[in-house]
């Protein structure tokens, strides 16, 4: 740098004496601007090169994908043979006319539902329980998040034999106490919630450590406050603990949605064909995805068009949160007026 | 400098070498051909059993320089997705790919893409409708391995109980004829026992639509209307008339699994790979045996084979290794040690295959068994690129009523519905 700067320095008319060689030659007013500049830029740029590897292999991985999914779904695109004709808009007119992707839609959103309500509202009350003072509390903590650590195939195939038709342990139970078997592998509602308790199963106990992290950063003082007011237990709860975890719930709310949204692994395993029952009972739409891509009909444009279709439908409930959100954050004035 | 250089050269000029070499041996083409005498690596990737491990071994041992890597997918299905993705990507495959037979029917029509293996040395090696089912065009694209003859296995005990005949050689001749002569002895016996003739309808209609020449398309592949097949409508219909003798179990559920230790059912289509699940989920119940007998002739259920796919770097070497593994020595071997059942004429008749009974099966000599019912088959069905889209069509229309509870009537028209949306014609 100093090296060369200096021809510059020595033709400048108004610059300094020359200082003696052993010290350092003090910056000229040019040098300082340069300088300046150059730390402005640095503190401005900076950043972002720090920041950019991310998006870099966002461009590669996520972004370029996404955009040649699009391209694909315009042809006529075979999984062995690669790119056929350009084929418009006709493979989303064939999954949108196709019953079985309302199916699929109608069966992604109840699993959705019947999976994330239950799961968050479980998971706020396990999260209570663990904040209160318990023996050997890390044990609770650790218990909770067992049943994350197991795979998603694992699981299905425990609750498979939970509920099987007629040997299952549930339906022996119920006619054990003489009340009529349920059909889970028929009744799309009864499968839907055989589905939405396998995700339960597995995602309630890592929601609630978020959930207790969250309530362990509300300050103590606020519940002091609430106790000399005079409240109990359950009105703290309603109107301490679950205004203060709003940010969290949020949070909580949109990574499940859209987990929920790209269900995959518990409907396909929920029977051997995995195709989500003879009249698509469970067939979710990565399922139907993944039915029209790599089933018989080998169809990536099929299959992309239905990509993208799921991608806007994401990015659609996306804008509902992120709406939801800024109304909530706006009324959640309580919350912030105790601060 | 000069050392890399020189070496580069002499790497060139070899690799010119086996080309030229690999142009004289051979007219197919496609690799590299087999590299001069130097160290060949051949990797083979097999699903369930092949029961290749020994044989293997003694590959190597024959031929020195040869390493052989063995690459199991756990089951078909997982071996299915990894062949479609290396086809596709174009590499990444291993040099001879197990195929499963069903899985011709999509990929006959990208037949360009696997070695020629047409050899007039093996013809008459195999049964007939084996080679004919992985031939298109006159080209064969792979050496059949096990094949899955159809018998019925049957509860002796429950038999007993209903009055029928216990001794396979008299069940056989009970059950010889058609699919109604087996239906019909059915009903005697789930009249007389209030227990299910066969476990589902979905696996005796595979059994059923296996016997049709053409299924769902013409020679040309061109898809029949469902609703103009008039040989699929009647089987359904057939199934239909004996909807209240069928255990209404879908195949390999776990309710199915949970049946054969709770009498579930009487009778079930059994190739012999069946045997060993069979067995597995029945431990400890007495009674099963095998007869020597098929309605409406002999079926075939599953089997695969050995193919080459033309992105390997050593396809003279995989041929050679492939052509090697499905000779009826080693096939006989693979017999013994896994029970895959031979496809090879020659194997069928030695002493292996025709000496072997198992015990779980009332000491059955299903090795006699399944040679006989290989010999009886006549056809194998023809399987174009639109046979699992219609065939999953017919098999839910099937499932819904047999296992769901739905009309059968109105679950042909949501088949019906269901095929047009496929948008074949």
């Amino acid at each position: 740098m100093t090296a060369s700067t200096r021809p510059t320095t020595s033709s400048e008319p108004s610059g300094p004496a020359p200082a003696p060689p052993s010290r350092r030659t003090p910056a000229s007013p040019a040098r300082t601007a340069r300088r300046s500049r150059l730390a402005r830029l640095d503190m401005r740029v900076t950043p972002y090169v720090f920041v950019s590897p991310f998006f870099l292999l966002f461009f590669l991985v996520g972004l370029f994908p996404i955009l040649y999914t699009a391209w694909v779904s315009l042809h006529d695109w075979d999984l062995i043979r690669g790119q056929g004709d350009f084929v418009g808009l006709a493979n989303f007119e064939f999954v949108l006319g196709s019953d079985n992707f309302y199916k699929a839609l109608r069966n992604t959103f109840s699993i959705f539902l019947l999976s994330s309500v239950p799961q968050v509202i479980a998971a706020i009350l396990i999260a209570y329980v663990l904040d209160a003072n318990l023996r050997a509390k890390t044990f609770w903590r650790m218990g909770v998040l067992v049943p994350f650590i197991v795979a998603p195939v694992a699981v299905s195939l425990i609750f498979t034999k939970i509920f099987a038709d007629q040997s299952g342990l549930v339906n022996n139970v119920l006619m054990g106490v003489g009340l009529p078997a349920i059909e889970w592998h028929s009744d799309a509602l009864a499968a839907h919630f055989a589905i939405a308790t396998m995700v339960n199963f597995r995602w309630t106990g890592y929601n609630a450590l978020i959930f207790l992290a969250a309530m362990q950063a509300i300050p103590r003082e606020i519940y002091e406050a609430a106790i000399i007011d005079g409240t109990g237990r359950m009105r703290r709860f309603l109107h301490v603990t679950v205004p203060m975890l709003r940010p969290t719930i949020i949070f909580v709310v949109i990574t499940s949605t859209i987990g929920g949204l790209q269900i995959f692994d518990e409907p396909r395993m929920f029977d051997t064909g995995g195709q989500g029952g003879a009249s698509r009972q469970w067939m979710t739409m990565t399922m139907y995805l993944y039915e029209l891509g790599w089933g018989p009909q080998i169809s990536f444009g099929r299959a992309s068009a239905v990509a993208w279709l799921l991608f806007l439908i994401i990015i659609a409930i996306g804008i509902l949160n992120f709406l939801i959100t800024k109304r909530i954050a706006h009324s959640g004035g309580p919350a912030k007026g105790t601060r | 400098m000069k050392f890399t250089r020189r070496t580069a050269l002499a790497a060139s000029a070899a690799t010119a070498a086996t080309a030229a070499i690999a142009g004289c041996s051979s007219s197919s083409g496609g690799g590299d051909g087999g590299s001069g005498g130097g160290d060949i690596e051949l990797t083979v990737a097999t699903f369930n059993e092949f029961g290749y491990e020994d044989l293997f071994a003694k590959y190597e041992a024959e031929n020195p320089g040869v390493t052989i890597t063995h690459k199991k997918a756990a089951t078909a299905d997982d071996a299915r997705a990894n062949l479609m993705t290396g086809l596709a990507a174009g590499s990444g495959l291993a040099d001879v790919e197990g195929v499963e037979v069903g899985w011709w029917a999509e990929l006959l029509q990208y037949a360009d893409v696997f070695e020629d293996l047409t050899d007039p040395e093996l013809e008459g090696r195999w049964l007939d409708w084996k080679v004919e089912a992985a031939t298109v065009d006159g080209k064969l694209v792979g050496y059949g391995t096990d094949i899955g003859p159809e018998a019925i296995a049957y509860r002796a005990d429950l038999f007993e109980k209903a009055g029928l005949p216990t001794d396979r050689t008299e069940v056989a001749e009970l059950l010889t004829g058609d699919w109604e002569t087996y239906f019909e002895a059915g009903r005697q016996f789930t009249e007389a026992t209030g227990i299910p003739w066969f476990d589902g309808a979905g696996g005796t209609f595979n059994g059923m639509v296996q016997q049709l020449t053409h299924p769902y398309e013409t020679a040309d592949g061109t898809p029949v209307p469902l609703a103009e097949n008039a040989d699929v409508k009647a089987i359904y219909d057939l199934l239909v008339e004996y909807k209240d003798i069928s255990g209404g179990m879908t195949q390999w559920e776990e309710d199915w699994t949970a049946s054969f230790q709770s009498d579930g059912f009487a009778t079930m289509l059994c190739p012999p790979w069946m045997m060993g699940p069979l067995s597995g989920n029945a431990d400890g119940v007495e009674g099963w045996d095998i007869a020597d007998v098929f309605p409406g002739g002999g079926g075939n259920w599953g089997g695969s084979y050995l193919a080459v796919p033309s992105q390997g770097k050593n396809v003279e070497e995989a041929k050679k290794l492939a052509a090697w593994l499905t000779a009826p020595a080693q096939q006989a071997a693979a017999f013994a040690a896994v029970g895959a059942f031979p496809s090879q004429l020659e194997a069928l008749e030695s002493e292996e295959v025709t000496s072997s009974v198992n015990p779980f099966f009332n000491d059955a000599p299903v090795g006699e068994i399944f040679s006989e019912r290989a010999t009886a088959i006549e056809v194998q069905p023809f399987m174009g690129p639109n046979f699992f889209v219609i065939n999953t069509v017919v098999a839910d229309a099937i499932t819904r009523w047999d296992g769901d509870g739905v009309d059968p009537a109105e679950s042909w028209e949501q088949a019906l519905t269901a095929y047009d949306e496929l948008g074949l014609a």
